[in-house]
């Protein structure tokens, strides 16, 4: 399969990845088993690295809160960022963790049921790690968007159901 | 005065322009649940919302007053600059480019500066229904032409000399198709120029669908020099910007001609709603790569749609273009209407029989993909059960 293809079945998976190998073989114009093979060989060269399925949960009624956090580090020795980042990504509240440009270092989502649950987290197990120097928590109060999806209201096909 | 009376007053060609039929499927398909549409003639994105965004903006600087007659000047440029860039396509902002109500009423002025009562103009079907009934409005006649699938719905030149005789005011062309998803390429133009070239005929080219083009470039009439002072091109902003419900469509040809169109425009219209043109002035400036993401979509569906319709056991040329899959049902042994009318009822999928669109639209029918791969793929399942069962017994 061509780079270009493989782009293109990145791009479709993007947005979607339930559609079925033969729909996607289709789409690009090439096989399912060759689809298949491709995203396998994705899977492991960790290019795709999740199938996610995008949830609003407050929808469903589920107590659930996410904070972001602005976190200054001072980088260690021979080793930056990247130590410290390591010593926080590895909880499993922590929903991402991203190095930035700016006037805090890392930037780190974290996901529990309540804000107390959160706060606690930060206070216990993120603010005392050693090379941490500040930390600032910002609740999300409401979600108007995510991954391109907009929050605030489902969609519905309120067209003419036949026009010429 | 009985109504009666009233109706005797009433014009006889538009009482003549049969109704469009598909009435009842409107009917059938409002009192079901789980129906999936294959009928709906428009993009089922919004408009961007940067478009959307500068008509709401001109709203709130209360800009609520006319335009003039052509549309915004700014409009008309970046309409110019739009169709060199996209086609090659030079017209002067300044009397070459109207600003009309949709490409709708574009094509219904076209044909009505040329065609009235006597006249003859040459409808290629199937085609966009507008056509024939604009053609019958004016009072002229309408000469079709059956195209074939076997031409993949491309229109030939001796089809159109055949048409041809003394009283032929104008021919439409309109490419790429609605219903049939057929393009015409630049060789396919080059014949037909052969015929229309040394003739006094205009040309009303509908371009609504040139953006959504799936293999090569989109190619207009008016690209031949010696076409280009006889043809209207229509062009507009629903198809390709997803802006149906704006209404906002244009008219590029030589001054001479737009001139008279735009006498028509004028007393008819006053001029375009100016919300719309101050969103249209944004999606010629910003709105391409919003088109280009639609266009990419579309036309993964629309391989999904033609591979799955084939599955189904029905005969589907490949449409290269707008938004539609206009597969030949004959080897079900059902006419369009039946067929349409029996899929609806056994498994609640809605496509618009071939035969609306002409006569020789028989023994197909219209299914669109401006909808999304869940509803294709579920329509999909849903019309291939169909297809069986209707072949097996």
């Amino acid at each position: 399969m061509t780079k270009e293809m493989k782009k293109e079945l990145l791009n479709i998976l993007k947005n979607n990845c339930r559609l079925s190998y033969e729909e996607l073989a289709v789409m690009i114009g090439s096989t399912a088993p060759e689809v298949e093979a491709a995203m396998k060989e994705l899977d492991a060269a960790g290019v795709i690295r999740a199938y996610n399925a995008l949830i609003d949960w407050e929808k469903f009624d589920e107590d659930y809160v996410t904070a972001y956090i602005e976190v200054k580090v001072t980088p260690q020795r021979g080793q930056g960022f990247d130590k410290v980042a390591e010593r926080i990504y590895q909880y499993p509240q922590v929903k991402a963790c991203n190095l930035m440009s700016g006037g805090f270092d890392l930037f780190v989502a974290v996901e529990g049921k309540t804000m107390k649950e959160v706060a606690l987290f930060v206070a216990e197990k993120l603010a005392p790690i050693e090379s941490v120097m500040s930390t600032s928590t910002h609740f999300v109060l409401k979600r108007y968007k995510e991954n391109s999806v907009i929050f605030d209201r489902v969609s519905k096909d309120n067209r003419e159901a036949v026009v010429l | 005065m009985s109504t009666n009376s009233i109706k005797s007053l009433i014009r006889k060609n538009i009482l003549e322009t049969p109704p469009s039929g598909i009435r009842k499927y409107f009917d059938l398909i409002n009192e079901m649940k789980d129906a999936i549409s294959l009928g709906v003639g428009e993009p089922d994105f919004e408009t961007p919302w940067t478009i959307r965004e500068e008509g709401i903006y001109s709203l709130e600087k209360g800009h609520t007053h006319y335009s003039s007659n052509a549309g915004f000047i700014e409009l008309r440029e970046e309409i110019a600059r739009y169709m060199e860039r996209r086609f090659g396509l030079r017209y002067d902002p300044r009397d070459e480019v109207l600003v009309t109500v949709g490409g709708s009423e574009a094509i219904d002025i076209a044909i009505r500066t040329f065609a009235g009562p006597g006249d003859e103009v040459i409808v290629p079907e199937p085609s966009f229904v507008a056509y024939k009934g604009c053609v019958m409005f004016s009072g002229a006649k309408p000469v079709t032409i059956e195209l074939k699938a076997k031409d993949r719905f491309r229109l030939k030149p001796e089809q159109v000399l055949d048409a041809i005789t003394e009283r032929t005011k104008a021919i439409i062309i309109g490419y790429p198709n609605n219903p049939t998803g057929a393009t015409m390429e630049y060789e396919d133009y080059a014949a037909l120029v052969e015929v229309l070239k040394d003739r006094n005929i205009a040309v009303i080219s509908d371009e609504l669908y040139a953006e959504l083009i799936y293999k090569g470039k989109h190619v207009s009439i008016a690209q031949f020099p010696e076409m280009k002072h006889k043809t209207i091109v229509i062009n507009g902003f629903s198809k390709a910007f997803a802006m149906t419900g704006w209404r906002i469509g244009f008219a590029c040809c030589d001054a001479e001609i737009l001139n008279q169109m735009k006498k028509i425009h004028q007393y008819a219209i006053m001029c375009s709603p100016t919300t719309a043109q101050f969103a249209a002035i944004e999606a010629l400036r910003n709105g391409e790569e919003e088109v280009r993401r639609m266009v990419e979509e579309y036309n993964r569906r629309r391989l999904v749609m033609v591979d799955g319709l084939r599955k189904a056991g029905l005969d589907c040329f490949e449409p290269l273009g707008a938004f539609y899959v206009f597969p030949d049902i004959s080897s079900t042994g059902l006419s369009s209407d039946v067929f349409c009318e029996r899929l609806l009822k056994e498994e609640r999928v809605l496509m618009v029989p071939g035969n609306a669109f002409g006569t020789c639209g028989e023994g197909f029918v219209r299914a669109t993909y401006a909808t999304s791969i869940e509803n294709i793929r579920e329509a999909l399942t849903r019309i291939a059960r169909f297809v069986e069962r209707v072949k097996n017994t």
